[in-house]
């Protein structure tokens, strides 16, 4: 269930520097997370489009996850487009789905696509331990990288202790239903799985302190920021500034 | 639960990151190296019980159990739910970078009030006052989620007021179950581990 799908690869994007593609998830983002503009949503959907064609990651994995993203945008299109006044298209009852409410809508689901599709193509192709490495890189605070990458390398571990534990339930027939039974039987496996979680907490910190860990994380490998890295980040700039020139001209 | 991305305006994007900023800078000052681990492996279990989903009629609804967070971590809550959703941001796509500040504090800032108002009576001698306090944690963790999610989208526009309506809703019967599976797990941790509910983490 925690798989990194996305961050097996050799393509252009997987080959550029992970703190390169980090910065620009981030500045990506926030651009299109600000667009007002239907017209300019659609150039961010399509800058997105670039990047994840260029990742060549697989069809099947990446539309499963889309797919799972708009389901929420459904609830949107189900309330919104009947929230605005303005030119009637349609009635359903006491309900006028109006011309501004659909572009409205259509707006935000080009930009929730567009904002998941640059997290796939540049944050998800990078692997959690380059994400790790590149933000202790990139000045944020020790303390909350060592929780992230606890956090990353322990979320297999519980989900391991989680799924055997389910297996002893299956084993004895259980059946969740809506019953008394099954809250109960919810609440002592999660019971279960933080005890264990707390007691082998206790056994790492014993065996970090053997070792000798004083907070700190000796690196093996180091990101070098090659020439291909710098044309790289100077492309995806530029098509930042683009972005925002045209929002700003059109408002 | 979580506000998708571009969806809610930049004034709220920006309030809710400032607010994320600061509480993870209080919660960060009150873990040191020493329970870094603690923290982090019980953070990892909330991560998997949260992708559990649990049967409400004919649909289900996964947990959430911020409230019981709150009540473990206190103020640590922030880092650990910032970095939770960073995680579900890079491995599932469920949210992402700009609404990251948002969503952290519509998940900790419910947990904070949890822990502030209940962690007392989840420690009390009876078993039905530690249950009462563990299904009130549960439910108003969610209650105050939905509430914070339907004033940032209330803040962006008014055209949103008949979503935030249904949102809200749509989790009455999802903070009824998160209270009593809350506080199933306060009775199962009462008797076999107690410490865990003494404070001993945060």
């Amino acid at each position: 269930m925690i798989e990194e799908h996305f961050s097996e690869g050799n393509s252009v994007i997987h080959r550029i520097d992970p703190r390169i593609r980090i910065i620009c998830a981030i500045v990506y983002s926030a651009i299109i997370a600000v667009i007002g503009n239907l017209s300019v949503a659609f150039i961010g959907l399509g800058a997105a489009i670039v990047f994840i064609t260029l990742a060549q990651l697989d069809a099947m994995h990446l539309l499963r996850r889309l797919l799972v993203v708009n389901v929420f945008v459904l609830m949107f299109w189900l309330v919104l487009p009947f929230s605005f006044s303005g030119d009637t298209i349609l009635s359903v009852g006491p309900l006028n789905m109006t011309q501004q409410g659909v572009l409205y809508t259509l707006m935000l689901t080009l930009k929730c696509n567009a904002i998941i599709l640059i997290n796939v193509g540049l944050l998800s192709t990078c692997g959690m331990f380059n994400v790790v490495h590149a933000l202790n890189h990139l000045r944020v605070p020790n303390k909350l990288i060592h929780l992230l990458f606890f956090i990353f390398r322990f979320s297999h571990v519980m989900h391991y202790e989680y799924a055997r534990l389910t297996d002893t339930l299956k084993i004895r027939g259980f059946r969740p239903r809506t019953s008394m039974h099954t809250y109960r039987t919810y609440g002592s496996i999660i019971g279960t799985l933080l005890i264990r979680a707390y007691e082998r907490s206790e056994q790492i910190h014993r065996a970090m302190v053997c070792r000798g860990f004083k907070g700190k994380y000796w690196l093996l490998d180091h990101f070098v920021l090659r020439r291909s890295d710098v044309l790289a980040a100077t492309i995806m700039a530029a098509g930042a500034v683009i972005i925002i020139i045209l929002q700003w001209k059109t408002g | 639960m979580h506000i998708s991305e571009g969806v809610v305006a930049a004034p709220v994007l920006v309030a809710g990151a400032a607010a994320a900023a600061a509480g993870c800078a209080v919660g960060l000052r009150k873990m040191d190296y020493q329970n870094t681990p603690k923290v982090a492996v019980l953070s990892s279990a909330f991560f998997v019980a949260s992708l559990v989903h649990i049967p409400i009629g004919p649909t289900s609804a996964h947990l959430v159990l911020n409230g019981l967070v709150g009540i473990l971590l206190g103020w640590i809550t922030f880092p650990a739910v910032l970095v939770g959703l960073l995680l579900q941001a890079i491995l599932f796509q469920f949210g992402g970078i700009t609404t990251l500040g948002v969503n952290t504090v519509v998940m900790a800032v419910p947990a904070i009030v949890c822990y502030l108002l209940y962690s007392r009576i989840i420690r009390s001698r009876y078993a039905a006052g530690a249950a009462i306090g563990g299904f009130f944690a549960g439910a108003t963790g969610i209650l105050l989620a939905v509430i914070l999610v339907a004033l940032s989208l209330l803040s962006t526009g008014e055209q949103f007021t008949n979503v935030a309506r249904l949102f809200l809703l749509a989790h009455v019967p999802v903070m009824v179950i998160e209270g009593i599976v809350t506080a199933f797990i306060i009775l199962f941790l009462r008797k076999i581990k107690p410490e865990l509910l003494g404070g001993d983490i945060r």
